[in-house]
């Protein structure tokens, strides 16, 4: 008597099929453009697509959320779930419009270096939040929900202390520029986030900090027994998140030349939404950077589709939740029929 | 003592948990190639003795020794790293990984794409899963599946694999058919003996009697904390054992 079979027990789609259906997002993004494309076409004569305006647009539109939900990915994979991120980007945004003034007046610094450094200050203050996020989860075993809830609140006054209740006025070209500007007809912005993603796609998909945080969220008494060192790894996964929204809020800044503690507040559900739709699984253990991509697309497609559709701007929510419900059941649906064994 | 020098030796363990005297002066040998049962009731110490052995936890009396050298490990990694694995029931496996992934998962090998950007060689992964599970008669045809695709034999058949890939020496397997259906008992069988046949030794802790009398060489029966009796089974008979488990 030996093992002998061969292959899984239940039998698994070929590898072709899993990719696409990994790559459903995708899939969903494209159903969702060409529909708005064939409305253009027969409602207006006009391209929805082939329209320069329209997809700059789009792609700005989704940057601020793109960049939050990618380090939300890495969090989501890893089982967690950061609640701060809203208010860590508002606070960073404060932070960094703060920063643009002080060192234009009181050090004399010339735009470009005053730019870089209060980009530098917005990333920088948000490691705060992000190791108190990590110390609170690793270290003394918060549940993430209500560490990062906790943060939420803290990061929320400090960034309104700090801005005096008000928003906080840049006045910086190469700041703005940052926000508003484009390199070969290119937003500033979307190549920030194209660069963003391609180093965060990269720490996911090939280094140990990507393969641990899978482990970490499929199976925390696995990654116990291969010796990773979970409490690390947990401040990592948060501290990269916060940074995240560090660089978003400061990007802010730059785009509404001021900075506000509100920055963030109505994309924290989006950023998990993006995740979520693009495939990632909300117990942990499952998502991509392109996956994410996609969600952060959909959300944003969808929002400014509806727009240009002339619908009511508040169908915008019902819609996007609409997805956010039929995603996460798609998700369910297809992990039944290929093979994979229930969540226990 | 039998001619080979055993792997692994318990001399006279013994623990205590308050006023509950889990171990009372336990001995056996463990020799390569030799699968050793470990029988009893439920709190009966055979948990307890495995957890002495595998770092988890430290007995106060008597001495464990691997290789003739005394041991007292104060972790389950330095157990591992000396070459004595515990396969408990839920494998610690992470169910979203490749068997390759599961294998290396915290060591895993890295090359360099274009010669400048390190990345992860899932390549060399999935090659050293392949060659690992053939050598347990288990061939795997999507190296790519994870985990979580995998029966409940063939998930105990990669955790085994994940350990002597690793060249675990003591493979010490806590109730490994307990969760599964007949045929995947038959398995997880199977591959005891492909174990066996590659020189390791094997620690076998089950209730089923009809397992350990079709896989054991030695069995280790434990009551009340003691070591009621050491048996060969072709020298016994189930009623035997059965009665130095509860007592007659």
């Amino acid at each position: 008597m030996t093992i002998a079979t061969a292959s899984p027990s239940a039998p698994l789609p070929h590898p072709i099929i899993l990719w696409i259906a990994q790559l459903r997002a995708w899939v969903f993004l494209t159903l969702l453009v060409l529909f708005f494309e064939a409305w253009a076409r027969i409602a207006e004569g006009s391209s929805f697509l082939f329209n320069v305006y329209n997809i700059q647009s789009i792609l700005v539109f989704a940057t601020a959320p793109l960049l939050l939900a990618l380090g939300q990915t890495f969090v989501i994979i890893s089982s967690g779930i950061d609640l701060s991120v809203g208010f860590v980007m508002g606070l960073s945004s404060v932070i960094a419009a703060h920063a643009s003034n002080y060192f234009a007046a009181q050090w004399g610094l010339p735009p470009f270096a005053a730019m870089a450094a209060a980009i530098l200050s917005g990333t920088a203050v948000s490691v705060i939040p992000g190791l108190v996020n990590g110390l609170l989860i690793a270290r003394l075993q918060i549940p993430p929900f209500i560490g990062t809830l906790g943060m939420y609140g803290v990061a929320r006054g400090a960034a309104y202390l700090f801005a005096g209740g008000m928003t906080v006025a840049i006045d910086n070209e190469w700041f703005s520029a940052i926000g508003n500007g484009r390199i070969f007809g290119v937003p500033v912005l979307v190549i920030i986030a194209a660069v963003a993603c391609l180093v965060l796609h990269y720490m996911l998909s090939q280094t140990r900090f990507g393969q641990h945080t899978y482990a970490l969220g499929a199976s925390k008494p696995a990654a116990n027994r291969a010796g990773i060192d979970i409490k690390t790894l947990i401040l990592k996964i948060y501290l990269l998140s916060a940074v995240m929204a560090g660089v978003a809020g400061a990007m802010y800044t730059g785009r509404f030349t001021a900075g506000a503690a509100q920055a963030g507040e109505p994309l924290l559900l989006d950023s998990i939404a993006a995740v979520v739709i693009g495939g990632a699984s909300l117990f942990g253990g499952s998502g991509t950077i392109w996956g994410t991509i996609a969600g952060a697309l959909v959300i944003a497609v969808i929002q400014y589709g509806l727009v240009y559709i002339n619908v009511e701007p508040f169908w915008q929510f019902i819609a996007v939740g609409a997805v956010i419900i039929v995603s996460v059941l798609v998700d369910q649906t297809q992990r039944r029929l290929m093979g994979g064994q229930e969540v226990e | 003592m039998s001619e080979a020098q055993p792997i692994l030796s318990v001399r006279n363990v013994s623990k205590a948990f308050g006023a509950v005297q889990a171990l009372n002066r336990v001995s056996f040998d463990v020799h390569p190639g030799e699968v050793v049962a470990l029988a009893g009731d439920n709190g009966a110490g055979k948990s307890t003795i495995i957890k002495a052995i595998s770092g988890v936890l430290r007995h106060d009396e008597g001495e464990i020794l691997l290789d003739g050298k005394s041991i007292d490990f104060a972790t389950p990694h330095e157990a591992r790293d000396s070459g004595i694995e515990t396969i408990y029931q839920d494998l610690a496996l992470a169910d979203n990984l490749s068997i390759g992934e599961n294998i290396f998962l915290g060591r895993e090998p890295k090359r360099r794409m274009l010669g400048v950007l390190p990345v992860l060689d899932r390549a060399a992964m999935a090659d050293a899963a392949k060659r690992t599970m053939a050598s347990l008669d288990f061939h795997v045809t999507r190296l790519d599946a994870p985990v979580a695709a995998f029966s409940g034999g063939q998930r105990q058949a990669i955790a085994i694999g994940r350990a002597i890939f690793w060249n675990a020496r003591l493979v010490i397997m806590d109730e490994p058919t307990a969760a599964l259906g007949v045929p995947e008992q038959r398995r997880v069988l199977a591959l005891i003996k492909s174990l066996r046949a590659q020189g390791k030794g094997i620690i076998f802790i089950s209730h089923n009697l009809r397992d350990i009398f079709e896989v054991a060489d030695e069995i280790v029966v434990f009551r009340h904390g003691e070591n009621s009796g050491n048996r060969k089974p072709s020298e016994t008979t189930p009623d035997e054992i059965v009665k130095l488990m509860v007592g007659s």
